[in-house]
C-alpha cells in the first residue's frame, strides 16, 4: 500500500492552537467572569432545588402525570423518581437536573430568537441551516473540547457544552412552527393591520407553540444525553456515577446508575410531551 | 360613508422582477396568459383589470378557480401588491400610502372574511372578534362591548366563550364575519366565504348577508365561483377568466346581453326567477319631494319631472308615502302633510320579482323600493317586472 506522501501533509492544528491561545490571552477576563457567573447561577439553583424535600418532588410529579395523562402514569412516574432515590442517587439526580435546567434555559434564550430570526429573514436561514446540520452530525464529545479549553474542568463547561449541544432541535422546530402557521391565519392577521410584533406575539408564536414545545422536549432529551457524557470533564451527577463504576468495573453499580438515567429521561420526556399535547389540542381546529 | 373603489389598469404578476418586466411587455403586445407563462415562467394573475365599485354596492366577482379573483381581492387591502396599475379608494391611491397609513387603512376602513375562516384557534370566539380592536389598543371594556354586539349581529351571542374548534363550519364563518364587522369597516372583502359550507347553510348565510347589507351603508366585494350565488346576492357582477374581466354588469345585463359564448355557458344553468330581485331592476326615482316643502315647491318639482305624483320622504330620507298633483292644485299650504297618501304598496329591495308581481297587480303608479331602514332606494313599475321576468 502506498501511503499519502509526507511532503503533502500540512497540519492546520498549529494555527488553531495559536488562535485559541490568542483568544485565551485576550479574553481571559471575560471567560473567567462568565464562568463565575454560571457558577453562582448553579449555586443559587442548587440552594433552591436542595431545599425542597424529596417527597414534594414525588408528589408534584404524581400530580403532573395525573393531570397530563391519568393517575396510572402519575403513579408510574412517581415510582421511577422514588427508585432513583432508593438507589442512593438522589443528590446526583438533583445535580444532573440543575445542569439540564440551566442548559435548557440557556438554549431557550438563544434558540427561540434564533428560530424566529431564521423564519423571518432568509439570510439568517441561509447561514443557520448548514450550521445546524453541521452541529447535529458532530459527535457529542467534540463539544467538550472547546468548553474545556475555554472554561477548564468542572460543571461550568458541562453546562455550556450541554446548552450548545442541545440547541439545534429547538431552533429547527421554532423555525418550522412559525413557517407552517396556516396561510389564511397569517393573512387575517395582516389584513386587520397587525404590526410585525403583534403578528409574532399574538399569532405566530401562540400558533406554533405545540411545535416549539416539541422542540423543548427534544432539546431536554439531548441535554440529558450530554450531561452524562459531560461527566468526562469533571461534572458530577448521575453520569459521574456511571463513569466511576465503569472505571472500577462495578457492573451492578453501573447498571443501577444507568437505570436511574433512563428513569430520569422518561420522566422529563413524559412531562414535556404532555405539555406539548396540551398546547396542540388548544390550537388544532378539528378533533 | 361607504367606500368607492376604482381599479385602474391593474395587473398582478408573480415571478422574479426581471421576468415580470418582460411579461409586462408581452401583455402589452397582446400575448395570452398561457404564452407568457411558457415564455417567461411568470404567472399572470390579473391582466389589465379596469372597473369601478360604487359606494354601498354589493359587488361580486365570479370565475373558476385560477381565474385570478382571489388574487384580485387581496390587492384591495394590499395583501397582494399590484405589479402595474393602481387602486383608488375614494379617489386616493393605495400604492401611495405610507406604512402607517396602510396600517390605519387596514385597521379602520377595510376588513376581510376568508374561505377557511382564518380564525385564531388558540383564542375563544370572543377573543377572536376582539382581535382587530385589540391591536388598535382599544380598551378592554369597549372592546368586549363592541365584540358582543358584533357576535349578536351574526347570531352567536351565546357562544362567546367557546373555542373555534367546537363550532360547526357555518358558525366559524359567522365568527369570521363578526370579526370583520367589529371595527365597522366601510369596505368589506369576502373571499369565497361560503364555499366551504354545505348548500343549506350557504343559502341561509347568503340571506343573512343580504339582510346585513340592507341595514348598513357599506361597500362589499364578494368572491365566488358559484354563478347562482353571484346572481343571488350581487348588485353587479364581474365575470373573470384567465386573469381578465370578461363582462361586468347587473344580473339582468348578463341575461340580456351575454358578452360571448363563454358567458352564455356560464349562466346557462342559472334559475332566473330565483335570482332577480327588486333591487336588480329598480330605477332611481326623480319625482321625490320632502315633507317640509311647500305645495308650490312640490308642484314645480312634479312639473320638472313630468309626473302626476311624487314620492314623499322626510329629512332622514325615510319613505312616508306619496302625493298626487291634482290634490295640490292652487294650494298655498306650507307643508305637504295633509296631502300625504300612505296606503301605497311598497317593496323591499330584496324581494324576488316573482313575489313582487303578486303584490303589485293593482298599482297604477310606480312602486317605491325600500331598504330595511325604510329609505327610498328606487322605484319599479309593474310592466318592468313583467318584462324582466319574460326576457
Amino acid at each position: 500500500m502506498i501511503s499519502f506522501p509526507e511532503q503533502l501533509v500540512y497540519r492546520i492544528s498549529r494555527f488553531i492552537d495559536l488562535g485559541v491561545d490568542w483568544v485565551l490571552d485576550n479574553f481571559r477576563g471575560f471567560f473567567r467572569g462568565f464562568a463565575s457567573f454560571v457558577n453562582s447561577l448553579f449555586n443559587i439553583f442548587d440552594t433552591i432545588f436542595s431545599s425542597i424535600p424529596w417527597w414534594v418532588y414525588i408528589i408534584l410529579l404524581v400530580i403532573a402525570g395525573w393531570r397530563l395523562y391519568n393517575i396510572k402514569v402519575g403513579i408510574g412516574l412517581g415510582a421511577m423518581l422514588y427508585a432513583i432515590g432508593m438507589f442512593g442517587l438522589w443528590d446526583d439526580m438533583i445535580y444532573t437536573l440543575i445542569i439540564i435546567f440551566i442548559g435548557v434555559t440557556a438554549s431557550l434564550l438563544i434558540g427561540l430568537p434564533s428560530g424566529i430570526a431564521m423564519a423571518k429573514f432568509s439570510r439568517v436561514e441561509r447561514v443557520l441551516k448548514p450550521l445546524l446540520d453541521g452541529m447535529q452530525t458532530m459527535p457529542s464529545f467534540v463539544y467538550l473540547i472547546p468548553a474545556v479549553t475555554l472554561f477548564g474542568l468542572g460543571r461550568v463547561p458541562a453546562v455550556i457544552a450541554t446548552s450548545i449541544y442541545a440547541i439545534p432541535p429547538l431552533i429547527r422546530l421554532t423555525y418550522l412552527g412559525i413557517t407552517s402557521v396556516d396561510k389564511e391565519v397569517i393573512e387575517a392577521g395582516r389584513s386587520f393591520g397587525s404590526t410585525s410584533m403583534q403578528m409574532l406575539f399574538k399569532i405566530e408564536l401562540p400558533q406554533s407553540l405545540p411545535t416549539i414545545m416539541t422542540g423543548v422536549n427534544q432539546t431536554t432529551m439531548m441535554a440529558m444525553a450530554m450531561v452524562v457524557i459531560a461527566s468526562m470533564i469533571g461534572a458530577d451527577g448521575i453520569g459521574a456515577q456511571v463513569l466511576v463504576s465503569m472505571r472500577r468495573l462495578e457492573i451492578g453499580q453501573g447498571f443501577q446508575a444507568g437505570l436511574a438515567i433512563v428513569f430520569l429521561a422518561i420522566i422529563l420526556d413524559r412531562i414535556f410531551q404532555g405539555i406539548a399535547k396540551r398546547f396542540e389540542r388548544s390550537v388544532t381546529m378539528d378533533g | 360613508m361607504a367606500k368607492q373603489v376604482t381599479v385602474e389598469n391593474l395587473s398582478v404578476l408573480f415571478g422574479s422582477d426581471k421576468a415580470k418586466e418582460q411579461a409586462l411587455k408581452m401583455i402589452d403586445e397582446g400575448y395570452s396568459v398561457g404564452d407568457i407563462r411558457e415564455e417567461t415562467g411568470v404567472t399572470v394573475a390579473n391582466m389589465n383589470v379596469n372597473f369601478d365599485i360604487q359606494p354601498d354596492e354589493l359587488f361580486v366577482i365570479v370565475g373558476l378557480s385560477g381565474s385570478g379573483k382571489s388574487t384580485f381581492i387581496r390587492t384591495l387591502n394590499l395583501l397582494n401588491k399590484p405589479t402595474r396599475g393602481d387602486i383608488k379608494i375614494n379617489g386616493e391611491s393605495l400604492l401611495g400610502l405610507s406604512k402607517e397609513a396602510l396600517r390605519s387603512y387596514r385597521r379602520k376602513d377595510v376588513s376581510m372574511v376568508f374561505q377557511h375562516f382564518g380564525l385564531l384557534s388558540h383564542r375563544s370566539v370572543l377573543e377572536n372578534v376582539e382581535y382587530p380592536l385589540e391591536i388598535q389598543k382599544v380598551n378592554k371594556k369597549e372592546r368586549i362591548e363592541k365584540s358582543r354586539a358584533a357576535l349578536e349581529q351574526v347570531g352567536l351571542k351565546d357562544w362567546e366563550n367557546s373555542m373555534p374548534s367546537e363550532l360547526s363550519g357555518g358558525m366559524r364563518q359567522r365568527v369570521g364575519l363578526a370579526r370583520a364587522l367589529v371595527n365597522d369597516p366601510e369596505l368589506l372583502l369576502m373571499d369565497e366565504p361560503y364555499s366551504a359550507l354545505d348548500p343549506l347553510i350557504r343559502r341561509e348565510m347568503q340571506n343573512e348577508l343580504l339582510n346585513l347589507d340592507d341595514s348598513s351603508e357599506r361597500t362589499i366585494v364578494f368572491i365566488t365561483h358559484d354563478m347562482n350565488e353571484a346572481f343571488r346576492i350581487g348588485d353587479r357582477i364581474a365575470l373573470m377568466r384567465d386573469a381578465e374581466v370578461v363582462q361586468i354588469g347587473t344580473p339582468l345585463d348578463f341575461f340580456k346581453n351575454p358578452a360571448n359564448d363563454y358567458v352564455k355557458d356560464f349562466i346557462a344553468d342559472v334559475d332566473k326567477s330565483r335570482i332577480l330581485k327588486a333591487r336588480n331592476i329598480m330605477r332611481k326615482p326623480l319625482n321625490v319631494v320632502t315633507l317640509d316643502m311647500t305645495a308650490k315647491q312640490a308642484r314645480t318639482k312634479m312639473e320638472d319631472t313630468q309626473s302626476e305624483y311624487a314620492f314623499v320622504v322626510n329629512e332622514d330620507k325615510e319613505y312616508l308615502g306619496f302625493i298626487v298633483a291634482q290634490d295640490l292644485e292652487k294650494s298655498e299650504a306650507r307643508s305637504l302633510k295633509k296631502f300625504l297618501k300612505e296606503d301605497h304598496h311598497v317593496l323591499r329591495r330584496n324581494t324576488y320579482l316573482s313575489d313582487a308581481l303578486k303584490a303589485l297587480q293593482s298599482s297604477t303608479y310606480d312602486v317605491a323600493v325600500l331598504d330595511k331602514k325604510q329609505h327610498l332606494r328606487g322605484v319599479i313599475s309593474n310592466d318592468e317586472i313583467i318584462a324582466a321576468l319574460a326576457e
